[in-house]
């Protein structure tokens, strides 16, 4: 019998074009790279002052997300933050024009964040190799491919050549066992995860997340934890595919259909670790112990449980805590907020709108809070319409908008004030993040619903609770 | 890529650990569409106050900091974003060489690309460093070594591919363009139709 392989192997194996050595890395074949206009310029650029063409521009798919705004003006003219951001948004499309990539462009429909539309449309699927210009590509692991994100010069080789340069990486097993408790979602696991582990806890491995608390999770919840996994420095997060992936797959856009598709699943159902694979690191949660958990401070290992206090003041915290304006010790619930954004790769999909809704039914938000709602991509957009959603969010007093990043990386002139505290339920609580000078609470949809009526840090069980009482 | 083979300078000591590429360069500087310029808006945020005055505390903004090529950091430099113009707007900033206990594995393979060494030194040594802004240090490439006034010198480690392409001024592009024969054949292989 062979020895026993992880998934990582797996895929490493079967895209290894040149094997690494001493000398050399190994060349990496790209199924799909994904593209939006932040950091493919230069590569064009590169391309283009070589004499270079693509090698296979149908692997290659765009979007525009970072720079686009999310509020049209009333006649549907795009109010761009600066003439750079829009002629940015210009370049990608002469580009791709050019070099014949197919772009999700405003009229397309499908346009969106690009970690919302890859898996959405059945782009990404099990098996492949993925990067895009992104850090948060480690999304797209949830379908049991290998998927990380890579700087503009890799994004230029993977035109030219379809590969890039390569050390495997190593490899952590987080094994989840138990239920997650009522209340608690995905970000609440995946926030408390990388509490434990640490910011830098997985530098130079692949997570790949497994046990029965990750099989008793929905695509989109895989999805919201291998988004995170660049949060703790890992290169990407990776899930087994289950009859879970394949049912989520089959109908959508661009994966095989009828016979073709049960094919497709059968080949797909081998992307998993083999019982007995060795990990270079093992780490064991129960998800039992998750209870709603914000960052309190400005890397995404500073976590507390909602109910928790703030840590007290030390070299390492010293610096976040004066930073966010808290005092240490202190309980974090209650902690008065100015704005709650709702949206980003990690949870602008349409289970997350559905768990903001669940708490804002019927609620007004607080007058002290800005509250702004933006859906993953056209898509979600659509669906979250049909079910009322963004009456729940109108009706509440909140704004609900065009998609895109929006106030995730701030980019696109919506962000949150110098000074002011955001619950956020994006992925990264950097200084100045959303905007100069921003602090940034990172928190679930609920928890992010449950501040944005509270007007402060507050436990969404309380709002759940009385919502089905 | 020009050859990288030594870097002499005066060191710029950043003691603050984790620092994300958000510091590094802040997302809204990143709507250009060319690689060069960044340096001005490097540490944007650290470097100016609100009304875009230099802040004159910053360690960037001191005289002694004129004209320094290498930075040492706090543990975990660069965390955070794939975005390439971290690396591009050190460069651009005069910055040849990043020294930390920990450097992030994206920020890394970046900087390397563009010609910025990142070197990985034991915290004892960082912290010695950070306590002696402005020391002069030499770095041999193809030694892997750094070099202290005194003439001492400590190792650190550089993967072996990525110290050839320094040395060499080696592309990577054109060292993957040279496997079109093997990717051909990868294709036909792997039925990547
Ligand atoms: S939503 Fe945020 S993290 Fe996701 S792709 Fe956009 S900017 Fe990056």
């Amino acid at each position: 019998m062979s020895t026993p392989r992880t998934l990582l192997d797996k895929l490493w194996d079967a895209h290894a074009v040149t094997a690494e050595s001493e000398r050399a890395p190994a060349l990496l074949y790209i199924d799909l790279h994904l593209l939006h206009e932040v950091t493919s310029p230069q590569a064009f650029s590169e391309l283009e002052s070589r004499g270079l063409t693509m090698r296979r521009p149908d692997r290659h798919k765009a979007t525009l997300d970072h720079s686009t705004p999310t509020l049209p003006a009333k006649d549907g003219a795009l109010p761009y933050i600066t003439a750079q951001a829009r002629s940015q948004v210009e370049r990608l499309r002469e580009n791709c024009a050019r070099h014949g990539v197919e772009l999700f462009d405003w009229a397309s429909g499908k346009r969106g964040i690009v970690h919302v539309v890859g898996p959405e449309l059945g782009l990404t699927q099990p098996g492949m190799t993925i990067v895009c210009g992104d850090s948060h590509t480690a999304t797209h692991g949830a379908f049991g491919a290998l998927a990380f994100g890579i700087g503009s010069s890799e994004v230029g080789h993977v035109m030219a050549t379809q590969c890039i340069l390569q050390r495997k990486p190593k490899t952590m097993a987080i094994t989840v066992d138990g239920r997650l408790p009522a209340g608690t979602s995905a970000k609440d696991l995946i926030l408390h995860i990388i509490g434990r582990i640490g910011m830098n806890g997985g530098t130079g491995h692949v997570l790949e997340y497994r046990g029965s608390a990750i099989s008793a999770l929905t695509m989109e919840e895989r999805m919201t934890v291998c988004n995170m996994s660049i949060e703790a420095g890992a290169r990407a997060g990776l899930i087994a595919v289950d009859e879970v992936t394949i049912a989520w797959l089959q109908g959508r856009e661009r994966v095989p259909q009828g016979q073709a598709f049960i094919a497709a699943a059968e080949s797909w159902r081998q992307w998993r670790s083999d019982e007995g694979a060795h990990f270079d690191r093992e780490v064991h949660i129960d998800a039992s112990q998750v209870t709603p958990t914000l960052s309190w401070g400005t890397n995404p290992g500073q976590v507390v449980p909602v109910d928790g206090r703030l840590p007290a003041a030390n070299a390492e915290t010293q610096r976040a805590l004066h930073y966010m304006g808290f005092e240490a010790g202190h309980p974090l619930a209650g902690h008065p907020v100015d704005v709650v954004f709702v949206g980003s790769c990690t949870n602008g999909r349409l289970s997350d709108l559905r768990e903001m809704a669940e708490v804002l039914r019927g609620r007004r938000v607080h007058p002290r809070v800005r509250m702004l709602v933006v859906p993953g991509s056209d898509a979600v957009k659509r669906e979250a319409e049909a079910e009322g959603i963004d009456r729940i969010v109108r009706d509440a007093g909140g704004e609900w908008r065009e998609p895109g990043c929006s106030m995730c990386i701030a980019m696109n002139g919506d962000q949150v004030g110098p000074g002011q505290v955001a619950v956020s339920t994006s992925n990264r609580n950097f200084e100045g993040r959303q905007g100069k000078g921003a602090r940034t609470l990172l928190a679930s949809p609920a928890s992010a619903a449950a501040a944005a009526i509270a007007g402060c840090v507050a436990d969404p069980r309380a709002f759940l609770q009385e919502a089905c009482a | 890529m020009n050859p990288v083979r030594t870097i002499e300078s005066a060191t710029i000591c950043l003691p603050t650990a984790n620092i994300d590429t958000d510091q590094i360069i802040p997302a809204r500087f990143l709507t250009t569409t060319e690689r060069s310029g960044l340096g001005r808006h490097a540490f944007h945020d650290w470097r100016y106050d609100e009304d875009g005055t230099p802040n004159p505390e910053f360690v960037l903004n001191q005289p002694a900091s004129r004209g320094a090529q290498i930075l040492v950091s706090g543990p975990n430099f660069a965390c955070g974003s794939s975005r390439e113009h971290a690396p591009w707007a050190l460069l651009d900033a005069g910055i040849r060489a990043v020294i930390s206990s920990e450097i992030a594995d994206i920020f890394r393979n970046n900087a390397l690309k563009n010609g910025l060494l990142p070197i990985v030194l034991p915290q004892s040594v960082v912290d010695t460093l950070l306590a002696q802004q402005g020391i002069r240090l030499q770095i041999d490439v193809a030694k892997r070594r750094v070099y202290w006034p005194s003439g001492d010198h400590l190792e650190f480690a550089l993967e072996p591919f990525a110290q050839t392409c320094l040395l060499e001024g080696v592309d990577e592009l054109g060292y993957l363009l040279k496997h079109a024969a093997a990717i051909q054949r990868y294709e036909e292989l792997a039925h990547v139709a």
